[in-house]
């Protein structure tokens, strides 16, 4: 797909497939084009050119028929603020066509597991922004859809909230195999929660892999803490390693090394010289923010 | 068929609790038939009965296109339209939905300013006629309302400005404070141009049993034009102008 506003080309023939019952991570910095390409898949915003296929549908051909089995949780909260908690609730069962027979117990349910059922008669201008959150997620599943899309879902949040609508997904993912399409640039949360990933950035897709996958094919780098008794010089610890070392505090430094066994032995040598003791001394696995960050490099 | 009018309903709903249900708009609206009398009589010796067509006719449409136009720049703004885009409903439901909650708030404070005239004395001559007429003119006017909001701006003010530049002129040319036939010959032709014309003239006929203009019926016929006009013309433009709100 490609999408440009006057100058700036937001998307740039971006193409993946997300396979049913996974959760699939978008991941990019600001402006990497992540929420256009989510507004495409969605039926939001029309591509200029390319399509989506969603659910085996054309998106553009089907809007309707797509709309009815997705459900979407913005970037931007856009609860009705002047609406009741239940009567947002209600408006989207209506606009999704839920049976007027299940249209309760299931709204009743969903804030229930969200711990708004006792709030459900205040409008949601009252509700603090987690909570405003999670109602965005409770109206986004009343119609029970087959793939979820959320854009940032936990920006902002508290650590709390954060967890709970992180426990959440995995839940939903897990018992009710709802697939899940997630845009984010919290790389923690990526790796905890998607199965794979692909990263976006300046609107091309830099890669598209499983998490782990990514990782090992991606990063060749290891990285090392060392934690000293006491701080040593770092310009002579970085020429006794033959590499650079980032001062950390507190006397941790760490490093980013090819050949792991050979760094070891030379951070050992090097205590032993300047009569030193090592308190600690740890094989740090690639993150995704460190594959992230070195695709983004090149 | 059951499902797109449980979403307009939706729309309609929603619009009369956040938009309509206020109590600043309800008391502009009930005010709106009381000031325009006072305008008409105070000072000279008008009964209500006799200015009661000209003050519906206005009343309705200015509640009719009052509120109706801010919905989708705000809508923009707060975000709840791109919420109202991700469901399963087209553009034409949304307007649809817009639409009648604007009517029929035009509707009721026209029906609450009537059921004072009646109480005053008012006697109707075709009041079915009178209820047709509201009907498709409250309708004419939301829709009309609704392409003004058309250009894909997110600021209230600027789709007020461009409102109040049309309605203001629009209620001097159309017959409400001069009848058509005692008109000058060139803004006899101009009057034809405004629904809110044939509004009044049918208003003026079904209240009073006065002679229109033209035929009733034709002036009926051509107010059911401007509404399908409008219907057809404000969809397009909101669909066309969507993609640039969000």
């Amino acid at each position: 797909m490609y999408k440009r506003f006057g100058d700036l080309v937001a998307v740039d023939g971006v193409s993946f497939k997300v396979d049913s019952g996974e959760v699939f991570g978008f991941l990019g910095p600001n402006g990497a084009g992540k929420t256009t390409t989510l507004r495409m898949l969605t039926g939001i915003l029309p591509p200029d050119r390319g399509r989506a296929i969603v659910l085996g549908l054309d998106v553009w051909e089907n809007p309707i028929r797509v709309k009815e089995r997705i459900g979407i949780v913005p970037e931007a909260s856009n609860v009705y603020i002047d609406l009741t908690v239940w009567q947002n609730m209600m408006l989207m069962a209506e606009l999704y066509g839920v049976p007027r027979d299940v249209r309760v117990s299931r709204a009743r349910a969903l804030l229930d597991s969200m711990g708004l059922l006792e709030r459900r008669g205040e409008k949601a201008k009252r509700l603090s922004k987690g909570l405003r959150q999670r109602l965005l997620i409770c109206m986004a599943l009343i119609h029970e859809p087959e793939l979820l899309f959320l854009d940032e879902p936990t920006g902002g949040l508290d650590v709390q909230s954060a967890r709970e609508i992180r426990d959440m997904l995995r839940r939903m993912n897990r018992e009710e195999k709802v697939t899940v399409f997630l845009t984010t640039h919290n790389m923690w949360e990526a790796e905890e929660l998607c199965h794979r990933v692909a990263v976006i950035n300046r609107g091309k897709i830099a890669a598209v892999s499983g998490v782990e996958e990514l990782k090992e094919t991606i990063s060749r780098l290891h990285t090392i803490e060392v934690r000293f008794e006491e701080a040593v010089d770092p310009s002579g610890f970085s020429e006794a390693l033959g590499c650079d070392v980032a001062v950390l505090g507190g006397g941790r430094y760490r490093v980013q090394v090819e050949d792991v066994d050979e760094t070891i032995r030379r951070i050992v040598d090097y205590a032993q010289e300047k009569n030193v003791r090592i308190l600690s001394l740890n094989v740090v696995q690639p993150s995704l923010e460190d594959v992230f960050l070195e695709i983004l490099k090149r | 068929m059951f499902k797109t009018l449980e979403r307009i309903w939706a729309i309609v709903k929603k619009d009369i609790r956040i938009y309509y249900l206020k109590g600043p708009v309800m008391i502009f609206g009930l005010l709106i038939p009381l000031f325009l009398y006072l305008a008409y009589a105070l000072g000279r010796s008008v009964q209500p009965a006799e200015v009661f067509s000209s003050i519906i006719s206005m009343s309705l449409f200015f509640t009719a296109t009052a509120v109706g136009p801010v919905i989708a720049p705000w809508e923009t703004r707060s975000h709840t339209l791109e919420r109202l885009i991700s469901a399963p409903v087209s553009m034409a439901i949304i307007i649809a939905g817009d639409a009648l909650a604007s009517a029929a708030f035009g509707s009721a404070i026209t029906l609450v300013a009537t059921f004072f005239g009646l109480l005053m004395g008012l006697q109707i001559f075709n009041p079915l006629l009178m209820i047709l007429n509201l009907l498709i003119s409250s309708l004419c006017f939301s829709f009309f309302g609704l392409l003004l909001s058309s250009p894909p701006t997110d600021i209230p003010a600027d789709v007020m400005m461009i409102s109040t530049l049309l309605k203001f002129p629009m209620a001097f040319i159309s017959g409400i404070f001069l009848p058509l036939n005692q008109m000058p010959e060139l803004l006899k032709h101009v009057a034809l141009l405004s629904p809110l014309t044939y509004t009044t003239e049918v208003f003026r006929y079904s209240v009073y049993g006065e002679a229109t203009f033209l035929p009733v019926q034709v002036e009926l016929l051509i107010l059911t034009g401007y509404m399908l006009f409008f219907i057809a013309a404000s969809i397009k433009l909101h669909e066309r102008s969507l993609h640039r709100r969000i």
